[in-house]
């Protein structure tokens, strides 16, 4: 392991920085990629060059390491602590790990590349802002690669990197590094990803991971830490369209503040700003905004993920589950919905079904009308004669639900776009859903 | 304007919706609250999420008997301030109920036997949602637990059969008997919590800060000195500069040697700090390999 080195955090940068709107932001990513590609050592590395891994975790591991017999300290462990993980060396679901550098603070969910694949990878997906595909350079683009992209695509995620990782055992080939990102542009101008960079690495060795190569003098881009901290996140978030789920009533009725009547939520899209012009959704009462409170006070405006707490003009007693959006952009009221959807229960979709749906704050029943085709992850083969889903299935289905939903397609907003799917049997959440432009 | 979050805003913005959703969605919840640092920080998110309404859910302290007395009382002041309602499960009182029996000698402890005191609490009073300060970076176990996490009527957690989560849409769906952790700063890590407490200026426990302290030297951590430990003869007490980087019980919560006496240097200390705030003073996760997934299942914090 490389020694630790500059991309400690600055004592100083934490007291200045820490929630000065200039200072260091939070970047949520995702990787992909089975232990074979090397993604623990990856793992391993931004966080042990980044002082994350503290002295008892890397003595612990190491000892686990030795004690089973492996040839390599398997960073792995340091979050795979679950008894039936450590005896059967796998990994069992979505583990976050955290690092930070001066500029940067870093959620990684880290999917594991067996069990419960797609499941996991949906679930770490779901939040992030980027996604690390890594793979071989020996064995290039393989399925597995287009089912992480594919997914990463399918979830919305803003920005992809592909580490080719291993390139010391193809001799830092430049031309192999080329045909690789050939074959993986082949097919990735089928997706919906606007931002893909290809990175030459070698994670064992620490080549454009933390620090630039010395081997690679042809590649001109960043390492991928580096990249990692300088990627432009900001303008991911859909800025225009407003949106505001209101998620908590707040009402005090104290004698400091009698009439104080607050619509608590977290803002899904667009900038809020007081006094404009609102309109309450499903209902269709409009008013303007009063005020935008927070606990510190008000503030002139509010924009994704802030929670604030909002004042109307007028009395409308609104409750949770409605949506307040601006007049001259609203979203759509539904009950007749088409979505993409994982399965993830063990107990398979089928035509028919009725089943909870939660979608922003919002809560109703939904049902099974039509399962329009399932999709083969692998080859993107859509099987339109698909009758029902199995764990771990994507497919396309239509459905009915009790009370409108008031939503955007999930490709324009991922928040109002995005919705769950609980089975009233076992109260088990057994699907993640994408709204679809119908 | 800009429209840019920083980190400890997205992460504060992230965890009032977690509380506002969890109250929304559960019929009765409680906030677990030990005095300790992460449970000073759910307090303020939970102002942030409802002031100026009240808070819709009490306040529950589980005291095992063998409190740092600081905790005790800055416990009583903040809520006091807070004007809202504290609800106290005792320990004591289910020891002396005969609900658990006390262990016996110098390495015993009470840690273990609050499970017990805190499911009945939550079946006492009907709780079906627990807020707690636990957090993923803490633990190789809580690494893995959902935000919103299962339990089960015996107050149980089963690691391999958890619900997905996904986006920020929480399900909170229960049968009867059955409640809800929830784990509002689930995605902070230490640093995190520090640099709130600095960037908020909220009041924590003197003895997280540097001060002189009758302790002793076990298994190469240092306790304080108190009634409620009991000393081997070669357990020497001595006088040292220590502070405190959790506040669990006295039992089973070690110092370090620290001359950081500001949040500040706390900072700057935890900043560089080579072993993690449960491994360099936790007793109660020593005990084995997989010591909190253990108490976990069995329906500890």
């Amino acid at each position: 392991m490389a020694a630790l080195h500059e991309h400690r955090v600055d004592v100083a940068d934490l007291l200045v920085d820490s929630t000065d709107d200039t200072g260091m932001d939070l970047l949520r990513f995702t990787t992909a990629g089975s232990v074979d590609d090397g993604k623990s050592t990856l793992i391993g590395r931004l966080l042990y060059d980044s002082k994350t891994i503290l002295a008892d975790q890397l003595e612990h591991v190491e000892a686990v390491s030795q004690a089973r017999g492996d040839e390599q300290v398997d960073l792995s462990l340091v979050t795979d602590g679950l008894r039936a993980e450590r005896e059967q060396g796998i990994t069992i679901d979505v583990a976050y790990r955290y690092f930070a550098t001066a500029r940067r603070k870093f959620i990684i969910a880290d999917t594991p590349g067996h069990v419960q694949y797609t499941r996991n990878m949906v679930t770490g997906a779901s939040t992030a802002n980027l996604a690390v595909i890594l793979l071989d350079a020996r064995s290039g683009v393989v399925e597995q690669t287009r089912r992480h992209a594919f997914i990463a695509s399918l979830l919305g995620i803003p920005h992809l990197v592909v580490a080719v990782n291993k390139m010391d055992l193809v001799g830092w080939s430049e031309a192999r590094f080329e045909e690789i990102r050939a074959d993986f542009e082949d097919f990735s101008g089928k997706l919906e990803v606007r931002d893909i960079t290809f990175i030459p690495m070698s994670a064992l060795t620490g080549d454009n991971v933390v620090d630039r190569s010395a081997h690679m003098d042809w590649y001109q881009g960043t390492p991928l830490l580096y990249h990692l901290e300088h990627v432009h996140i900001a303008s991911d978030r859909n800025l225009i369209d407003v949106r505001f789920p209101i998620q908590w009533v707040v009402r005090p009725r104290s004698s400091d503040h009698r009439d104080y009547r607050g619509y608590a939520g977290q803002v899904a899209g667009g900038i809020l700003r007081t006094d404009d012009e609102v309109v309450a959704l499903p209902d269709g009462l409009t008013t303007t905004i009063a005020g935008i409170d927070t606990l510190e006070g008000s503030v002139a405006e509010a924009f994704p993920p802030m929670s604030v707490t909002v004042r109307l003009a007028d009395d409308l007693d609104l409750g949770r589950g409605t949506m307040l959006a601006r007049t001259t952009n609203q979203p759509r009221v539904e009950q007749d919905l088409e979505a993409m959807v994982c399965w993830m229960s063990d107990r398979p979709l089928s035509v028919g079904a009725m089943l909870g749906l939660k979608h922003t704050t919002n809560r109703v029943r939904a049902k099974v009308v039509d399962i329009v085709h399932r999709l083969d992850v692998n080859s993107t083969h859509r099987d339109p004669d698909a009758t029902g889903l199995n764990a771990n299935d994507i497919g396309r289905i239509r459905l009915r639900s009790t009370a409108p939903l008031v939503y955007d397609p999930y490709q324009r907003n991922r928040a109002t776009g995005s919705f769950i799917l609980i089975d009233p049997a076992t109260n088990a959440t057994t699907a993640a859903g994408m709204l679809l432009d119908r | 304007m800009t429209t840019r979050l920083s980190h400890l805003r997205a992460l504060e913005s992230e965890a009032i919706h977690i509380l506002r959703e969890a109250a929304a969605e559960c019929e009765r919840p409680v906030l677990l609250f030990s005095g300790g640092k992460d449970s000073i920080v759910l307090l303020r998110l939970a102002e942030k999420a409802f002031r100026p309404g009240r808070f819709p859910f009490p306040i529950m302290h589980v005291d095992t008997g063998h409190n740092f007395p600081e905790a005790l009382d800055f416990r009583d002041r903040r809520v006091e301030e807070l004007r809202e309602r504290l609800v106290v499960a005792s320990v004591q009182a289910s020891i002396d109920a005969g609900r658990v029996v006390e262990e016996a000698g110098p390495r015993s402890s009470r840690n273990q036997l609050q499970t017990v005191t805190l499911l009945d609490a939550i079946a006492e009073h009907r709780f079906d949602a627990a807020f707690g300060g636990g957090r993923r970076d803490e633990e190789r176990a809580r690494a893995k637990e959902r935000i919103f996490s299962h339990r089960d009527e015996f107050g149980q957690w089963d690691p391999r059969n958890q619900r997905p989560e996904l986006w920020n849409l929480y399900n909170a769906d229960l049968r009867r008997g059955e409640h809800l952790r929830v784990f509002p700063i689930s995605n902070w890590t230490e640093l995190d919590v520090w640099q709130y407490i600095h960037a908020e200026g909220l009041e924590v426990p003197d003895i997280y800060f540097a001060h002189e302290r009758e302790v002793f030297r076990r298994d190469g951590m240092l306790y304080a000195v108190s009634p409620h430990v009991e000393r081997l003869p070669e357990e020497e007490p001595f006088t040292a500069r220590v502070r405190f980087r959790t506040v669990g019980d006295m039992s089973c919560t070690g110092a370090v040697s620290s001359d950081a006496d500001s949040i500040e240097d706390v900072l700057a200390e935890v900043a560089t700090a080579r072993l993690t705030e449960r491994g360099a003073t936790r007793a109660d996760d020593r005990v084995s390999e997989a010591a909190m997934e253990d108490r976990k299942r069995e329906g500890y914090f």
